[in-house]
């Protein structure tokens, strides 16, 4: 048996160290999700219930009872995000890593989730913040999808423009201040371009759209972040397996006796 | 200064036709799996609407839109 060909990083081994550390930020964002957001979106669901009823509809059967939407429901979903996220940023570290001008792998590992954080969920955020249950026309629904897909792929050419920019200047305050140019002429433009969407109805508690708001924002930044994080230690983990393939068995060997 | 995590940084996989091959393939998956998540209504999950109805909340709260 040969421990150094087995220990040698494949894409494989960076794929499922991206998509085991998408399933654990995944599931923490559950949790945060949980306890932040639930309460708001049971608030929401009440006002839908209400209209509902004022319109003479009744509340019709339920598929999936509120129980199993929160218990079961909530963290498979952002677990599989999680994944699908996860992986995505397994494949564009493996494919990207050689362009990153950093020798490590933590800062490598952080920026890349750094740039999803920004293109993926703070700039779609900013344009087309979440709406709770309640809030939202059925009809505009396909407008609104394709809409959000846009934004969510012109903030990642925002931030793409971002670091070209940044690389054309060689002093360090230049260099931050085209990054920043950069990323900004590319979303003010997304923003004008893309089409404006204001769908809650006046009577929707504004308080209480806040506060789902914060609750979706903070889910996402979890996500984010745990991810970064969780990806980072386990390729640190990987770097130290294949550049010292026998010793780390025979360590805990060592420390045992 | 902090100090860098590893002995040395993780060696990469070279890109290759392969590599890439296998890396669209692995996207189209991955693809499959968050649009399971954030949009499928039962033409993937072939559960009718079971599936869209169970993760309706992680929808909303990932901040993708939701009727």
């Amino acid at each position: 048996m040969s421990l150094t060909a087995d220990r040698k990083p494949t894409f494989g081994r960076i794929l499922i160290a991206g998509i085991l550390a998408g399933l654990i930020a995944g599931l923490l964002a559950g949790t945060f999700a949980f306890f932040a957001g639930e309460p708001r979106v049971d608030a929401a669901i009440a006002i839908e219930e209400q209209n509902a009823l004022a319109h003479g509809e009744s509340g019709g059967e339920e598929l999936v009872s509120r129980d199993t939407q929160k218990h079961v429901g909530l963290p498979l979903a952002t677990g599989l995000y999680g994944m699908a996220v996860g992986g995505f940023l397994a494949v564009a570290y493996t494919l990207l890593r050689h362009r990153l001008r950093t020798g490590s792998d933590t800062r490598a590992a952080l920026g890349l989730a750094g740039a999803g954080l920004l293109g993926i969920v703070i700039v779609p955020f900013l344009k087309y913040p979440p709406n709770p249950p309640a809030v939202g026309d059925p009809a505009t629904i396909d407008q609104r999808t394709l809409s959000y897909l846009a934004v969510l792929a012109l903030g990642l050419v925002a931030v793409w423009a971002g670091v070209v920019a940044a690389r054309t200047q060689t002093h360090e305050w230049r260099r931050a201040t085209a990054g920043l140019a950069g990323f900004l002429v590319v979303v003010t433009v997304a923003y004008l371009l893309l089409p404006t969407i204001d769908e809650v109805p006046a009577t929707f508690p504004a308080v209480l759209l806040w506060k789902f708001r914060l609750a979706s924002l903070g889910t996402q930044v979890v996500l984010w972040s745990v991810l970064g994080l969780a990806f980072a230690g386990l390729l640190n983990r990987l770097a130290t397996r294949s550049a010292n393939p026998a010793a780390a068995p025979a360590a805990v060997a060592t420390a045992d006796a | 200064m902090p100090k860098a995590d590893s002995v040395k940084p993780l060696v990469i996989p070279a890109i290759s036709t392969r590599l890439l091959l296998t890396a669209a393939g692995v996207v189209i998956l991955l693809l499959a799996l968050a649009y399971l998540v954030a949009f499928d209504q039962g033409a993937l999950s072939r559960s009718g609407m079971y599936m869209h109805e169970l993760m309706h909340d992680g929808r909303h709260l990932l901040g993708v839109p939701c009727h």
